[in-house]
């Protein structure tokens, strides 16, 4: 299947990773061509989108060079060897600056790479640059960043999600075919569906946190984002796998998924049992996204699922929990951004204290956002407090993982609508914390779990034309089941509508 | 739940290092109440007797090989610094005047 959409810039920049990755192999087009068209496109689309920090010119023609020296010489690094992407900047890159979206981290060039960034590099995946984010991933929309917000492909005046939608929007503008995220609530779902692009949230510990500046350490996840469930297997599994410099790294062999998006693709799900989780449902879902739920569920259905109605009655706790755990973990991470080491300084004019050049420089380089969040955990972890807030939220942790021990003791999969919303209108939920804290509503239980789930796009919503994605979730260390599913379902709503969802994205302005 | 007042947040600023304007403090007072009086939701839940999880992989204590690896060279280590002197960090005084 061969997109090239009304919105996708050269034909070059229309094609998936797969196909892109079969032309390189053939010889069809060579890698610095690729790479071209793709910084082409940046150069034409991203005055508007603002999906990129950084664009790595002269890096991405080198490392296009060399895939391009490496396949002359009968030795290609990996399948997707040659093929460009777009890197959250929230990976130490030791050729780029890595700045998390914060004035905190302004320019700063790290010393030493991200076990992510090495994989890439080592997979001959041609790193463009650094993707904007909501600063150090606290956020659901990408405004928090200190540089400027990313817009929607879609809709332009539109959030594009977050805390990863630069990678999202730079996969729907046809800027990279791929991208990676981090997903500690929801950031990389729920930028995948409000923008028709797929995303994954791999099983904690499945992909190195090492070199990952740290919001929640317990809850971070980097994965896959992409504009098909093939692509995203393919980078899956460039960058999983057991690393010694994350102690949490899972030491065991990779799930084969891009085996499991090829099987599922030929659409058959017989024998697979679908649990519909009944608690998100109802209030607070715009009507067009809960329709475009119902029919992906008919969908499977008509593949050959079994699905059922399944209860986890803890989930509804789950925000609750999970704004008190991930702050609280915050708070301890971000105490690093001392001004002593690295990053900003703040009035460090002889006279004053450590202490008072410290808390200037958080003053200044932290948005409200990171402030906000800074003093939440430091609320929910003070003594008299603790037991209440904290420690609370960690039983209920229990009681969500227990949750899902029983859901996945009756069905393989569970589905549910990635987000509440589709794409809010930029500034709708910027002097509302909480509002903007919903948008996570579906996506945080399985951060707190620490299992798999992924955003499939699942169509537009009838009521605003704008992109809706189904979440699938699958228990640990079965990241296969997502992208059996996910491509089967993916596969049979193409064929049902015509083509692939990001085919009907409006055209970009182009410079 | 008690409401968190303008004086707590203060401290909790100090807490953190943020050195805050007085008007984040009314802003932020009003938002981490409306906040905290959402998570607190959490309490309904009767969790007597389960355990609480801290992390979703429970590993302990993961060893490897003591040995002598390279590690940042002294340059690298510096070349973020906000100010360094003869190859140290340097920082403002940790010291009171009177001290």
């Amino acid at each position: 299947m061969t997109q090239t959409a009304t919105g996708g810039g050269s034909e070059l920049t229309g094609l998936t990773a797969a196909d892109l990755a079969d032309r390189l192999a053939s010889g069809e087009v060579s890698a610095v061509e690729a790479t071209r068209a793709h910084l082409d496109r940046i150069a034409a689309v991203d005055g508007t989108v603002h999906a990129f920090l950084h664009v790595d010119e002269e890096g991405a023609l080198a490392a296009a060079r060399q895939a391009d020296d490496d396949r002359a010489a009968g030795r290609p690094a990996s399948p997707l060897a040659g093929v460009p992407l777009a890197l959250k900047d929230v990976f130490a890159t030791s050729d780029m600056p890595t700045t998390c979206g914060s004035k905190m981290l302004e320019g700063w060039v790290p010393p030493y790479d991200s076990t992510v960034a090495e994989r890439l590099r080592e997979a001959g995946i041609v790193v463009l640059g650094k993707t904007n984010m909501d600063e150090f991933a606290m956020g659901s929309s990408t405004e928090n960043s200190a540089y400027g917000p990313t817009r929607n492909p879609w809709n332009t005046e539109r959030i594009p999600g977050g805390s990863g939608g630069g990678s999202a929007a730079s996969l729907a503008a046809f800027e990279a075919p791929l991208a990676i995220g981090t997903d500690t609530g929801g950031s990389i779902r729920q930028p995948g569906a409000v923008t028709g692009t797929v995303g994954v949230k791999p099983t904690y510990g499945g992909v190195s946190r090492y070199g990952l500046v740290a919001f929640s350490s317990s809850l971070d996840q980097p994965g896959p984002c992409a504009r098909t469930v093939l692509d995203a297997a393919l980078l899956h599994e460039a960058i999983a796998g057991h690393d010694p410099m994350d102690s949490t790294s899972i030491n065991a062999p990779v799930p084969q998924v891009a085996a499991a998006a090829r099987e599922g693709a030929a659409g058959d799900l017989t024998g697979v049992k679908v649990g519909v989780v009944r608690e998100f449902a109802g209030e607070g879902y715009q009507p067009g996204v809960e329709r475009s739920f119902q029919a992906a569920v008919a969908q499977l259905s008509k593949l050959g699922a079994e699905v059922v109605e399944i209860s986890c009655p803890h989930f509804e706790y789950a925000l609750g929990a999970y704004y008190l755990i991930a702050p609280s973990e915050a708070s301890s991470n971000l105490a690093r951004f001392d001004a002593m080491r690295y990053g900003l300084r703040v009035g460090d004019d002889g006279t004053r204290s450590a202490e008072e050049v410290m808390s200037m420089t958080r003053e200044a380089g932290f948005g409200p956002e990171v402030k906000r969040r800074i003093m939440l955990g430091t609320y929910a972890l003070s003594s008299g407090y603790y037991d209440a807030y904290y420690g609370q939220a960690q039983k209920v942790r229990t009681l969500i993982t227990r949750d899902f021990t029983a859901a996945f003791e009756q069905v393989d999969v569970l589905v549910s609508p990635t987000t509440p919303s589709t794409a809010f209108p930029l500034g709708e939920r910027t002097g509302d914390p909480l509002a903007m804290y919903l948008a996570d509503l579906c996506t945080i239980p399985v951060n707190l779990a620490g299992n798999a789930a992924m955003s499939v796009p699942s169509g537009l919503s009838d009521e605003d034309g704008l992109p809706v994605g189904l979440q699938i979730m699958a228990p640990a260390m079965a990241d296969d089941r997502l992208y059996r599913v996910g491509a089967a379902y993916e596969t049979a709503r193409d064929a049902a509508s015509g083509g692939p969802l990001i085919e009907s994205i409006p055209a970009l302005e182009v410079a | 739940m008690s409401k968190i007042s303008r004086d707590e947040v203060a401290h909790l600023a100090g807490l953190a290092r943020l050195a805050v304007t007085e008007e984040e403090l009314d802003t932020f007072a009003g938002q981490l109440d409306v906040i905290l009086e959402s998570v607190a939701r959490v309490g309904e839940v009767a969790a007597q007797d389960i355990p609480p999880t801290s992390h979703a992989v429970p590993v302990t204590n993961v060893f490897r090989e003591d040995e002598v690896r390279p590690s940042l060279p002294r340059e690298a280590a510096l070349d973020g610094a906000p100010a360094a002197e003869e190859n140290r960090f340097r920082v403002p005084r940790i010291l009171s005047e009177e001290a």
